[in-house]
């Protein structure tokens, strides 16, 4: 025990002498050297605290950012990163959209300042977040009653929305996905704001499960935060149709629940910006106030720029002003303003008509290349899987992301036989996939299936 | 608060015609939810924004200007730019954040050859600047040692309050600033320190107080320390300008490194946004000093367990800049210049500003002014003061007094002076 402390050249001498039995059984302080200095029953005029923190264990590592780092590790060949929702090209490496780098470029001919950004961000940006996602001729644009406020992407916007649940709605539950983007229960915990799971995922049709998802909204209490994937659901990547959506709108207006939508993939889902926000579209065209969290994350590659926006749909311009500035007194103690890069990129993409319409374009290309994967994908399996199981639910499934229906015990085969490397809930991205590695999953998803339980 | 189901009988009486369940588009959920209050800091610059008088001066935020009152980018940071616009990887970083920043902003605090570096007995990570350097260590104080307190110096920035009590951290205060001498209350400082009960939190600032400008002495600092030790307190450094205040970094960080020899297991908030000028990149880092390196690590791993929900990560752009210019032995010397530069110049403003008073004839004493050192003096003026400045003369402070010099220049100094001496010439 004193050796191992020794060898790890730590601990205080004062916390030695104050605690002996943290020298383990049967050793005495004047047997002690650390560093070459002799510890005997003498306090040290230079002495050392101990720490306040000595009960803080070690944090699990996260599920979905752990992978990565898990990947990284390994060393072998066949190696193939599917966990976190971060796009790859054909060649699998990162990609920095074409628009981005023609916005940096243009950024850095202007020189602009680095002032602090108000509160709420950067003007520009915000109203260009709002018009990409409600439309630009959009009613609620137009009468003022649409808040919002510049965040740190997804992950940012959805605190801020959870903070102000918390303090204005302090009895009110949320209401999420079974199963949902894991974080999303992390939010909401460090917010303090209870929740509760509506069923979402089947997994004996690997679709969705839409009328346990009706009954468990109509069971909750009246007025709860009813958290909704606007497109491409994550992790399962199964969406509403277009009646579903209404009749999802019909249940949350008879309990009086407010839509809380999540939109971190608009564009990435059909290639259609427009496309991808129909359903929030949708509950705004029938009046209902709700709140949207927004990402530049994957649509725009800004992921780690950290760029959002939590928008909160008001039914008059007074709410949404005090709407406006209540986010702004949760967010000046969290980080006072938010950073400008990411912003000012977004607003010149998103506000030059050429670099929006190049922008559309690469989208497209991009959501396009994961069609394809899917496709293939899909052939292979049908093609390779003698047992007649049905696969097709990868082609209904939309966005990077797959629910493949594997077990924590398949995904587990996946990454130790196969070294494929994916979130334990069967979730694997597509777009860290690339054609000419999609037999080799076919095989993978194909042994782990049947093989393993 | 009217209940929910109230709410909802309420709309229901109201929309007797609507379609059973829909909503009134009269009503809003949102009923309950009244304007925040400007941000006492913020809302000056928004009010200064707002003024049309062409004479018109903002000495509100801490922001920096040059000679003509514009706002800076350094030379070392536009040329880490122009190197940063050929990386071509935006991914995530990493929860903790960069950590070639982190090592090079740990040495910044700790000294170059900091022991506690080589040992890795630092948890460390990325912050929001110095913003969400506090308020990592808030929440972190919080869920780890739920029954702390958090004593702040009076004054202290107004963030500090909203920070730990968003935290849900209780908070005290402690004596500092001393108003009849416009400089420091050290006999209440330490009677605060004394009384407090042992192993308490304290929030101390390492140098150029916000928004005072009044720092203890070196001599001061180490019987600070000393108290700290003979109570067993915690010391958390917010160093907001380090570089800024005597315009040498090494000597900024005195306090800290005063409390690092006698052992204290301090934590600290470093921010970017003054002495780089990176303000709205938001680049800071918060530090955690441990007994050992697997302590360090567990600490590390639950600071990166309360950003995730609340960012996942940080923002890439400003630490790249900062990777850069300190790894780079040239870019850092030019950023040493050049934050000495801004330093001298605030103490050159300093010098006038006194001087062009005790030209006007002032029979107030105005050595406050060049005593206290950084960005801020604390003028010692009323509210009531501060408003007709703001009324009459179309300048723009905060109520408390504090005058960021940072954005007194050659240009306005006279009419500054003038106006001071205007409003405080019958006190």
């Amino acid at each position: 025990m004193a050796s191992a402390m020794l060898s790890l050249g730590l601990s205080s001498p004062v916390a030695l002498l104050d605690n002996p039995k943290r020298l383990g059984v049967g050793k005495s302080v004047g047997d002690l050297f650390v560093k070459g200095k002799m510890y005997g029953r003498v306090r040290m005029a230079i002495a050392v605290n101990v720490s306040r923190f000595e009960g803080v264990t070690m944090a699990p590592p996260d599920p979905i950012l752990g992978v990565s780092e898990a990947f990284k590790a390994d060393t072998n060949d066949l190696k193939l990163n599917l966990g976190v929702g971060a796009y790859r090209t054909e060649d699998l490496q990162p990609y920095v959209l074409n628009v981005v780098k023609k916005a940096e470029k243009l950024m850095l001919e202007k020189g602009e300042n680095k002032e602090y950004l108000p509160i709420e961000g950067l003007a520009a940006f915000n109203k260009v977040t709002t018009e990409l996602l409600l439309g630009a001729d959009n009613v609620a644009i137009q009468e003022g009653r649409v808040a919002t406020v510049q965040g740190l992407s997804g992950t940012g916007s959805l605190r801020l929305a959870a903070a102000f649940i918390q303090r204005y709605f302090p009895e009110a539950k949320a209401l999420i996905s079974s199963p949902t983007w894991g974080n999303h229960k992390n939010i909401f915990n460090d917010a303090r704001v209870p929740w509760s799971e509506y069923r979402y995922y089947d997994p004996r049709t690997v679709g969705l499960d839409f009328d346990g998802m009706i009954a468990d909204i109509k069971a909750a209490p009246d007025g709860s935060f009813v958290l909704l994937h606007g497109c491409a659901h994550n992790p399962t990547g199964i969406d509403p149709t277009p009646e579903q959506w209404e009749n999802i709108a019909d249940v949350i207006q008879e309990k009086n629940h407010i839509p809380f939508f999540d939109v971190a993939y608009q564009g990435f889902a059909s290639g259609s910006l427009d496309e991808d926000a129909s359903s929030v579209r949708m509950f705004v065209a029938r009046g209902m106030e709700l709140l949207v969290a927004q990402s530049y994350s994957k649509n725009l590659g800004l992921y780690a720029e950290r760029i959002g926006a939590i928008n909160v749909v008001c039914s008059s311009p007074d709410a949404a002003s005090r709407v406006k500035s209540q986010l702004k007194r949760l967010a000046r103690p969290m980080y006072s303003n938010p950073p400008i890069h990411g912003a000012r990129i977004v607003a010149n993409v998103v506000g030059d008509p050429t670099l929006f319409n190049e922008w559309k374009e690469e989208m497209e290309l991009m959501a396009g290349r994961i069609k394809n994967v899917r496709q293939k994908l899909f052939d292979n399996l049908s093609e390779k899987d003698k047992s007649g199981k049905d696969w097709s639910f990868i082609l209904k499934q939309i966005g990077m992301f797959s629910f493949t229906g594997l077990n924590k015990a398949q995904s587990d085969n996946m990454t130790n036989k196969w070294h494929i490397y994916m979130t334990k809930d069967g979730r694997i991205s597509l777009a860290g996939l690339s054609l000419s590695k999609c037999e080799y999953l076919a095989d993978a998803i194909i042994d782990s299936f049947h093989n393993v339980s | 608060m009217a209940s929910r189901a109230g709410i909802v009988r309420w709309i229901f009486s109201r929309n007797r015609s609507a379609v059973a369940g829909a909503r009134g588009m009269s009503t809003s959920w949102w009923r309950g939810v009244e304007p925040a209050a400007k941000d006492p800091i913020l809302g000056v610059t928004e009010a200064f924004l707002a003024d049309p008088s062409p004479s018109k001066v903002n000495v509100g935020v801490g922001a920096y200007r040059d000679d003509d009152g514009k706002p800076v980018v350094l030379e070392c940071v536009r040329e880490a730019e122009r190197r940063v616009a050929g990386n071509l990887n935006m991914e995530y970083l990493p929860m903790g954040g960069s950590i070639r920043m982190i090592e090079e902003t740990l040495k910044l605090a700790y000294g170059e050859n900091s022991e506690l570096i080589k040992d890795k007995r630092i948890a460390a990570v990325q912050a929001l600047s110095g913003t969400g350097a506090c308020r990592l260590f808030a929440d972190f104080q919080k869920r780890f040692l739920p029954d702390s307190q958090i004593y702040i110096p009076v004054p202290t920035w107004a963030n500090h309050h909203n920070i730990w009590r968003d935290a849900h951290v209780p908070q005290r205060t402690f004596h500092y600033y001393h108003p009849e001498s416009r400089g420091l209350d050290f006999a209440g400082l330490m009677d605060d320190v004394k009384n407090a009960p042992n192993g308490s939190f304290f929030l101390l600032h390492a140098c150029a107080h916000n928004p005072t400008g009044v720092d203890p002495s070196e001599e001061q600092w180490r019987e600070i320390s000393y108290q700290f030790k003979v109570k067993d307190h915690f010391a958390f450094f917010d160093m907001a300008y380090q570089g800024f205040a005597s315009g040498d970094p090494e000597r900024d960080a005195k306090a800290i490194r005063i409390f690092l020899e006698d052992g204290h297991l301090i934590g600290c908030a470093q921010s970017y946004a003054k002495n780089m000028g990176l303000y709205g990149q938001r680049v800071g880092c918060l530090s955690v000093l441990c007994e050992d390196e697997m302590q360090a690590v567990a600490v590390k791993s639950q600071l990166q367990q309360i950003a995730r929900p609340m960012y996942s990560n940080p923002p890439v752009h400003g630490a790249l800049i900062v990777s850069i210019i300190l790894s780079d032995p040239d870019l850092k010397n030019l950023w040493l210049k050049e934050v000495k530069g801004m330093a001298d110049r605030i103490i050159g403003m300093r010098t006038a500003l006194r001087e062009n008073l005790e030209t006007l004839g002032s029979s107030l004493s105005w050595e406050h002014i060049t005593n206290q050192i950084g960005m801020f003096c604390y003028s010692g003026m009323t509210p009531e003061q501060v408003d007709r400045l703001r009324n009459e003369f179309h300048i723009y402070m905060t109520r408390n007094g504090r005058i960021s010099m940072a954005g007194v220049t050659t240009g306005n100094v006279g009419y500054l002076a003038n106006a001071i001496h205007e409003v405080t010439k019958s006190s």
